[in-house]
């Protein structure tokens, strides 16, 4: 692993490989059990292919945890127009670098997750839209696309079976909207990224109006696991409705950030001292953003919680992209809320009028509040315009923007008080060194 | 319009890679990858991708108001991107964006006179685990302090 050491206490399904000397290549893959689920999938019938996905408890890794199997049952069985899959590797959600390092280290088994995909929907054609800041991850892609095609993992007739699926890979090109199911799908077809009207859901009409899957890459590359071991092996190792291993991208205030694949429901206390090696400096933990910035925050005594989606959706928040963003003791909350308004107020697409004009006031309202430069009533503002942005859009990017917001707000109001009366931010001087690699 | 072999072969793959009639998927890869090669998306450009993809000119140029990866005017040869980011301002990235730019005597998004480099302010960019993270041109750099980022940009300047 050249980004972080492992941990021992990780469970390694989808990374098992990962460390492995030449982990993308189709020798390592098959040499490790590659393409066996996929051997096994032709076997089966498409409904026996999504029973096993829906009894793993599977749930989509992009962010919103929608159970992978219950989706693939929305494909109608029959469909005059040719049916695809789509991976979404857009990974743009800030604190989050997962799907990168599924790409990277085992490319096969995100193809073969796709084409266990396509046979149980009926689709012979898939597409991986990467981010374009992963150029070197493209190559890789097509590398790997092009050895399963010519050892007939791929093609017009997969190992015999009559069976044909293709894959491609699409660049993006700079645009965190994109990431957005709908928004993605028109940037797939050439124009800007700009959500769809739902219904119709992409299972219906998706990529060039046919019937669509579209999943997370980390969802995909669970799949040959699921069908190798059994969805019961895989529900398993996580949380009730809550299935499997995930990886969790532990980043900001600790001492041994990461990338580490856990159990569903593994304690997030635990998550940032026993697996992420703790706070540097021993400062104390303020606060963690759990699953992405578009979660809302937990204060330091929300943390004792099991990371799994339904327990993190009981606590008002989310468990997202996997994203655990730790901050501790001096990090000001005005600051972090501020970054994060930036952030979305950049990528707005502005088709939504209260999206687009509303993150850019929340920026300018933060701004000034850092500064220095805040009303009382500002700290009430804040929350009224993201509260008026909430559930008024096309796309959840508005949600995303005015979720985490409100948030701040209303667990850190006495930082956003500190602010006020042109007070210098609390935090100012004890800004820190940048750690040592 | 000409470009490299490798550049039409890679048009020619992606446009058999959609459904029949609908080759004009290709537009944002192909504008990204032919800006790759002639620095810009020139209106020489637009023109040449619109009649490939039979699209009018106006429709390319709305496609390449959208993505923040397609630019107008060429940047540096070395194109220095800083995350500021959550993950990365919690470890230094505003720090390191500062130094970059006082280092080399330039602003967000700017050249410097020599052509060399440009500096710009960049969204997360998939590293967030191993922050402060920038990129050059498509190379990532994990866990930049001030210092790697001078030796970085000392070591490219000695190519020239
Ligand atoms: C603004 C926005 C950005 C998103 N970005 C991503 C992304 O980068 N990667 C991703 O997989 N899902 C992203 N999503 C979620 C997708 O819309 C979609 O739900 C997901 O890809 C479905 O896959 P899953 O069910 O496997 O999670 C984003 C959603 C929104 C609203
Ligand atoms: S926040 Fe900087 S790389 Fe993600």
């Amino acid at each position: 692993m050249p980004y972080n050491e492992p941990s021992p206490l990780e469970v390694k399904v989808l990374t098992r490989r990962f460390g492995l000397a030449d982990s993308a290549s189709l020798d390592t893959y098959l040499a490790t059990g590659g393409y066996e689920a996929l051997k096994k999938a032709l076997g089966m019938t498409p409904g026996e292919i999504i029973e096993e996905v829906k009894l793993s408890n599977l749930r989509g890794r992009g962010g919103a945890g929608f159970p992978a199997g219950t989706k693939w049952g929305f494909v109608p069985r029959d469909s005059a127009r040719p049916k695809y899959v789509v991976a979404n590797g857009d990974e743009g959600e800030p604190g989050t670098c997962k799907d990168r390092l599924l790409m990277e280290y085992d490319p096969h088994q995100l193809i073969e997750g796709m084409a266990i995909a396509g046979l149980a929907v009926g689709a012979h054609a898939g597409y991986i839209y990467v981010r374009g800041e992963f150029r070197y991850i493209i190559r890789i892609l097509e590398r790997a696309v092009e050895e399963a095609r010519g050892r007939g993992y791929l093609g017009g007739n997969i190992l015999g079976s009559g069976f044909g699926f293709e894959v491609y890979v699409q660049s993006g090109a700079g645009s965190y909207e994109c990431g957005e199911e709908s928004a993605l799908l028109e940037s797939l077809e050439g124009r800007r990224g700009v959500p769809r009207i739902r219904p119709p859901f992409p299972a219906v009409s998706g990529a060039f109006q046919s019937p669509t899957v579209l999943n997370n890459i980390e969802t995909y590359s669970a799949v040959p696991a699921i069908i190798r071991e059994g969805g019961a092996a895989f529900a398993a190792l996580g949380t009730p409705r809550n299935g499997g291993t995930r990886l969790f991208c532990l980043s900001g205030h600790l001492n041994k950030p990461g990338v580490y694949e856990l159990p569903m429901g593994f304690n997030l206390l635990r998550m940032i001292h026993e697996v992420g090696g703790g706070i540097p400096g021993g400062k104390r933990l303020k606060a963690v953003i759990p699953g992405g910035s578009s979660c809302p925050v937990l204060k330091a005594e929300e943390c004792d919680i099991a990371m799994d989606f339904d327990s993190l959706a009981k606590a008002k928040s989310m468990l997202g992209s996997g994203g655990v963003v730790v901050m501790d003791e001096d990090t000001c909350m005005v600051q972090a809320a501020r970054r994060i308004m930036e952030f979305y107020a950049h990528e707005s697409c502005g088709w939504c009028v209260p999206c687009r004009e509303g993150t850019n006031w929340l920026r300018r309202l933060l701004r000034r509040f850092h500064a220095g430069e805040g009303s009382r009533s500002d700290i009430d503002l804040i929350g009224d315009v993201a509260r008026n942005i909430l559930g008024r859009t096309f796309c959840p990017l508005g949600d995303a923007a005015a979720m985490p917001t409100i948030a701040f707000v209303e667990k850190f109001r006495d930082e956003f008080e500190a602010h006020l009366e042109g007070r210098p931010c609390p935090f100012e001087g004890r800004r820190r060194e940048v750690p040592a690699p | 319009m000409t470009f490299s072999p490798e550049l039409e072969a890679r048009f020619e793959k992606l446009l058999k890679s959609y459904p029949e009639g609908r080759e004009s998927s290709a537009l944002v890869p192909m504008l990204l990858y032919a800006q790759d090669e002639i620095g810009a998306v020139t209106p020489e450009l637009v023109e040449e991708v619109a009649r490939r993809l039979r699209l009018t000119p106006a429709a390319v140029e709305s496609v390449v108001s959208y993505y923040s990866m397609l630019r107008k005017h060429p940047v540096g040869k070395y194109h220095i991107q800083i995350c500021t980011n959550i993950s990365c301002q919690l470890t230094g990235g505003e720090e390191l964006f500062e130094h970059a730019c006082r280092k080399l005597g330039i602003g967000n998004r700017e050249v410097t006179p020599d052509g060399l480099f440009s500096i710009e302010e960049v969204e997360c960019l998939g590293a967030c685990s191993w922050a402060p993270a920038i990129e050059v041109n498509y190379d990532y750099h994990h866990k930049v302090t001030p210092e790697a980022l001078d030796r970085l940009i000392d070591s490219l300047r000695k190519l020239h």
